[in-house]
């Protein structure tokens, strides 16, 4: 007999989830998943979307429901809550290691008021502009370094 | 009078959802790429957050509208979004003059809402305020640089903010739904917004050397249904689909 999935295996199952906008990070790692609980065999996820209109959060419901069921949970419910709003000070450590890895400079942490500035995350360099405000995704400026010339993503911080 | 809290929810809902249609035909259409993203970004965060109000509101109205049924299946007189919202996008100058006077009103209302007795609401506007900070700061950035650019430059967006002024004053003009949710700290009066708006326009222009306009003129009527002739060419682009094979989704 197989024995019913636990909590720990809707943890393991959930970080193979990621997202689909920046695929190299979770969504554990990207701070969106709220909550994991599992009752009488039933697990309910709670998720928050990153910016009001995010577009990937139909997805990542349904990759969680996918993903849940594929590892024996029969009841699988995906609340999405706005409250309290998603900041970029709830991406993981590891997230931000990736995302420098991946090309993209990590989100400033929002509490300090002094702003260090941007880092290329391609040579490291600190000497970086400003391209545009606005991103290929919501979440995203567009940078370029002054030292290497390369452009980067930097995810914004909110 | 209709629930007062459905009427709100589509007050805000419908500023953002017309405000983001015409967002939407700028796309591709923008003096350069980095513009074209930023307009697309710019209405994706209003239709997340229309989205959000109009979920609520089909709740609230209890008769199993979705969201999709109220951005698609209603009429002219049935939206409430201020005029200012649905004016036309004229030239890149009228484009981000009227985004600044929306964003400057919209930025203290989102961040007085994040108070709201009505835990939804509050939670709507927690995440929105995030997202107007960087929209004000987004139309500042062009404001001044326009007003305080190029003669030409200088003076086609002192005309686009001449042409959008007269539509501001509905803004802060609110009436018994308003002044009834306000009582019960769910709404905020809107008369309450106009001094910060007032702070961060008399600020930018400055910094633009453009002039405050004076304009009598004033137009509103879209809280109470009353349009100006754009709402009515616009309504039928967003609603083609739904109106033409209703009930489809892909």
């Amino acid at each position: 007999m197989v024995s019913a999935p636990t909590l720990a295996d809707a943890r393991d199952a959930l970080d193979t989830v990621h997202d689909p906008e920046v695929p190299v990070l979770t969504i554990n790692d990207l701070g969106i998943l709220r909550d994991v609980a599992v009752e009488d065999g039933a697990v309910t996820v709670t998720i928050t979307p990153t910016y009001s209109g995010c577009p990937a959060m139909d997805h990542i419901k349904g990759r969680i429901e996918e993903t849940l069921r594929g590892v024996g949970f029969a009841d699988v419910n995906v609340k999405t809550v706005l409250s309290p709003a998603w900041t970029t000070d709830w991406m993981t450590e590891e997230g931000k290691r990736k995302l420098e890895e991946f090309g993209i400079a990590s989100p400033r942490p929002t509490t300090v008021t002094l702003r260090l500035p941007i880092r290329c995350p391609h040579c490291g360099s600190k000497d970086t502009s400003e391209v545009s405000r606005f991103g290929s995704t919501a979440c995203k400026a567009l940078y370029r370094c002054n030292a290497c010339l390369e452009p980067f993503d930097h995810f914004k911080e909110i | 009078m209709s629930d007062p809290l459905l009427t709100y929810l589509l007050r805000l809902g419908d500023d953002s959802l017309i405000l983001a249609q015409r967002l939407g035909e700028l796309v591709s259409h923008q003096p350069d790429l980095e513009e074209d993203i930023a307009v697309a970004n710019l209405a994706l965060d209003l239709i997340g957050q229309a989205r959000a109000l109009y979920a609520y509101a089909g709740e609230v109205e209890g008769r199993g509208r979705t969201e999709d049924d109220l951005a698609f299946l209603r009429d002219e007189r049935e939206f409430f979004n201020a005029v200012l919202c649905e004016q036309p996008n004229g030239d890149f100058g009228q484009t981000m003059a009227r985004q600044l006077l929306f964003d400057a009103y919209r930025l203290p209302l989102m961040d007085a809402l994040t108070a709201s007795a009505d835990e939804t609401i509050s939670g709507v506007a927690g995440k929105a305020v995030k997202e107007c900070r960087y929209h004000l700061q987004h139309s500042i950035t062009w404001v001044v640089r326009l007003g305080d650019g190029t003669e030409e430059s200088h003076r086609r967006m002192q005309a686009g903010l001449d042409a959008m002024w007269r539509f501001t004053d509905e803004l802060f003009t609110g009436d018994e739904v308003e002044a009834t949710l306000a009582a019960s700290g769910i709404a905020v009066d809107p008369s309450s917004l106009r001094d910060p708006w007032e702070a961060t326009i008399k600020e930018v222009l400055a910094r633009a050397t453009l002039e405050r306009p004076v304009d009598p003129r004033q137009r509103g009527g879209g809280r109470q249904g009353m349009h100006s002739e754009h709402l009515g060419h616009i309504l039928p682009e967003m609603q083609f689909l739904q109106r033409a094979y209703p009930g489809q989704s892909w």
